[in-house]
């Protein structure tokens, strides 16, 4: 059999990427109307770029505003460009860059907070373990019952992450995150 | 009785807001879930409804009127197949920034999401490929999402919107709001007005060139005729050489003293070299689009760039700019005129003088050159006498997409902007012909010719029962070589000349086909009879399909093969077949 004929080029010009990708997170005020958030992930889906985290909720309920709030990875020019094709989207009124902020400001970050719910399930000594490693970092319990406790837990990522870990072998047996809410330091607004 | 006579059905509403928004004309196709629409139409005489025979066609007609005019074009269809039929032209009118609104009937709005016959996700399939899109589930919102949907669809950067209507919609009685009284979305307000800091900044980077270019695009048409005019004047003042993209062809003219001609992967060798060399670039509502640009590392690498766009996301995209404007054109150009002619007693036109040296040399290559044949007609040879015999009169070319659109930019000459409507962007064969239909709706008594390809031609060659039916004396000039051209043409290139699947073994008898559809067909294949041919075509007062059998292997040139720079071209003189085999060399099979 003859070997494969490979083609010699491609109609496209392709180019190496060169910059290095960072995490960005990103506060988007949008108008709360039917699809909007189809219109912003479907954005990202569909021009290649990532979702970290998404958070989304009606923030100013009489004039029917949501804040997304988006960490996503990419360099400085695909952040760039997600920013500017973000506020081409009709309902979109702002779109702020929170680590740029952040960093301009002399910031490592924005503020970066997320709320978990953890479900652990065990009975004996080990439940005493769980409370005091709970109390450690600052979880509370909403639920329990001799088989069980739901913690709410606060904070950074790194901290829940941290939490959920410890928690594993402990019996661990269900996690919900809600996705980073982010807010800049300082008094000046969105 | 006050208050009353606002009061209209759904469908009632729809023609209302359609008239108030200045339309005369409207593409489509009816189906059950816009039959109130359809009923409405019947019984009104302000605007004429153009039948098509394929939702596609509707959209192509929409855009060929839209882009002609400088008006909004409108087309109308079903639900179900009659919106995702509409998709194509809907991501092509997005692509190369045509403002069209679709309306789009739906299932009643309590069947919606029961897979209810002929029922699609129709703002769901569209989001991606419009502007924007509303699903209207209340009557009284009706009115003012048409309205919002004609200020999006034609402010900022143009582009199609999507309004789908539920047929219980469409018979339900509300109030109807007059565009006035309307409320706008505050969310959308593009900036027209450029920084004026940053015009400041470019006009004084550009006394300082010494090497310049402008690299002008369909934003400058786009912008209206005043931005053309404004172009000009640019040129004229501070002359600069122009070069300008395959959409913006015409708003500077083919005759003006500075043109280069068109630019990128099948442009002009002065302009690609101009661009190569040039120390300013100014880009006027272009977007370095990747058959601009070639490699993008070595895309002009020693300018500094200035952008007009009023697209942020057009900045700094692919390339890299010194200085950006955001605004619309129209507005900038005009403040940059003023500010140059402000200060321009001390600029000194000879600065530019070993530029123009060079431009000079490079034009003396001659790089749309051809060998010339006096037994068959050569695709190029074609297009020039069609342009001689055309271009006196008033007349308006469409393509389709492949060699022949190509062949086109480069040899039929562009006096003035919208007279050029070609699928830039999308790259859309079978766009040609309808766009050509919904141009002569516009234009009745002008020349309108869709330049076209033996392949694109047949995507929308159904339209012909459409033009027959309106008396639309469209002309379809194909050049007909039996090749999917460009396919073949870079099967040649890339591919060891294998042509897999771009032969078309099986062509219909065109002549035959435009009398079936009660059209007019004409056939030549030898150069001599060229002349008379095409004069017969444009002295038939009827639809036409004009075979013009071509050399079938010719090839497109110049041309910037794939990962090379603008001043890596292949010039038709040294494109021997050993030349065209070797244009990619190894470093050409990493890329994909």
């Amino acid at each position: 059999m003859n070997a494969h004929l490979q083609p010699t080029g491609s109609a496209y010009f392709i180019a190496k990427e060169t910059q290095v990708a960072e995490s960005h997170t990103l506060s988007i005020l949008v108008d709360n109307e039917p699809g909007v958030l189809a219109r912003v992930i479907g954005l990202f889906s569909g021009r290649g770029y990532n979702i970290e985290s998404l958070t989304v909720s009606e923030t100013e309920h009489e004039a029917h505003l949501s804040r997304i709030t988006i960490v996503t990875r990419g360099t400085p020019g695909v952040l760039e460009q997600i920013k500017s094709q973000l506020e081409r989207i009709v309902p979109v009124h702002r779109v702020v860059d929170l680590t740029v902020r952040a960093k301009a400001m002399g910031q490592e970050r924005p503020i970066e907070r997320e709320v978990a719910l953890v479900k652990v399930t065990g009975s004996g000594e080990m439940r005493a373990e769980t409370l005091r490693l709970a109390d450690a970092f600052h979880a509370k319990v909403v639920d329990a019952t001799v088989d069980h406790f739901i913690f709410e837990i606060t904070g950074k990522s790194s901290k829940v992450d941290q939490f959920v870990a410890v928690m594993k072998p402990l019996g661990l047996s269900e996690v919900c995150r809600t996705g980073i809410a982010a807010m800049n330091r300082g008094p000046q607004g969105m | 009785m006050s208050g009353t006579e606002n009061q209209m059905t759904g469908a009632e509403i729809v023609l209302q807001a359609l008239r108030d928004n200045g339309v005369e004309h409207i593409f489509g196709y009816p189906g059950g879930a816009v039959l109130p629409i359809y009923d409405e139409i019947f019984q009104q005489d302000d605007i004429e409804h153009i039948l098509v025979r394929h939702e596609q066609g509707a959209g192509h007609m929409a855009e060929g009127y839209a882009r002609s005019t400088g008006k909004v074009g409108v087309m109308l269809v079903t639900s179900g197949p009659g919106a995702t039929n509409a998709v194509t032209p809907l991501q092509d009118a997005l692509m190369d920034s045509i403002p069209l609104v679709c309306l789009t009937g739906q299932v009643p709005t309590t069947l919606i999401g029961s897979d209810a016959f002929q029922e699609c996700d129709t703002v769901g399939i569209t989001r991606p490929c419009t502007k924007h899109n509303w699903l209207v589930k209340d009557v009284n919102e009706l009115a003012r999402i048409i309205h919002e949907a004609f200020r999006v669809a034609q402010s900022g950067r143009p582009g199609p919107v999507v309004v789908d209507i539920p047929k219980d919609v469409q018979f339900a009685t509300g109030t109807y709001t007059p565009p006035s009284a309307a409320p706008i979305q505050k969310s959308y307000q593009p900036k027209l007005q450029g920084d004026a800091r940053q015009i400041e900044a470019a006009v004084q980077l550009m006394k300082t060139a010494r090497r310049p270019i402008i690299y002008s695009g369909g934003g400058v048409v786009n912008s209206g005729p005043e931005a053309s005019r404004l172009l000009r004047e640019l040129v004229e003042i501070t002359g600069f050489p122009i070069t300008s993209t395959l959409m913006g062809l015409g708003a500077y003219p083919h005759s003006g003293k500075n043109w280069l001609g068109m630019l990128g992967m099948h442009g002009s060798y002065e302009a690609n070299m101009a661009m190569h060399d040039c120390d300013v670039m100014v880009c006027i509502g272009a977007r370095f689009d990747d058959r601009i640009t070639g490699r993008l590392n070595a895309f002009s690498p020693n300018s500094k760039k200035i952008h007009i766009d009023i697209d942020p996301s057009s900045i700094n995209k692919n390339v890299r700019v010194d200085i950006p404007i955001l605004g619309d054109v129209g507005n900038v150009l005009e403040d940059m005129v003023r500010l140059w002619r402000a200060g321009s007693k001390d600029y000194d036109k000879t600065v530019q003088a070993d530029w123009w040296t060079s431009i000079t040399k490079w034009r003396a290559r001659n790089s749309f050159a051809y060998k010339q044949s006096n037994d068959v007609i050569m695709p190029q040879y074609a297009i020039q006498r069609l342009y001689e015999l055309t271009k006196d009169r008033d007349t308006y070319i469409t393509t389709e997409v492949g060699q022949h659109q190509m062949w086109a930019a480069q040899f039929y000459g562009f006096e003035q902007p919208n007279r050029w409507m070609t699928s830039g962007g999308l790259g859309t064969m079978g766009y040609g012909f309808p766009a050509a239909i919904g141009v002569q709706v516009a234009h009745r008594d002008s020349l309108v010719i869709d330049i076209a390809g033996d392949a694109s031609i047949q995507m929308c060659i159904q339209e012909m029962s459409c033009a027959v039916q309106y008396n639309l004396p469209v002309k379809i000039f194909i050049l007909n070589n039996q090749y999917m051209g460009m396919v073949r043409q870079w099967q040649q290139l890339l591919h060891g000349n294998r042509l897999s699947n771009s032969y078309t073994e099986a062509m219909p008898d065109f002549v035959k086909l435009a009398e079936a559809y009660g059209g007019v067909g004409i056939a030549c294949d030898k150069p001599g009879d060229l002349d008379a041919a095409i004069q017969e075509m444009i002295d038939v007062k009827r639809p036409v399909i004009f075979d013009c059998r071509v050399a079938n292997l010719a090839n497109c040139f110049p041309m910037i093969p794939s990962g090379k720079a603008h001043n890596e071209m292949l010039l038709p003189d040294e494109a021997t077949d050993e030349a065209v085999a070797n244009a990619i060399d190894a470093k050409g099979r990493q890329l994909v």
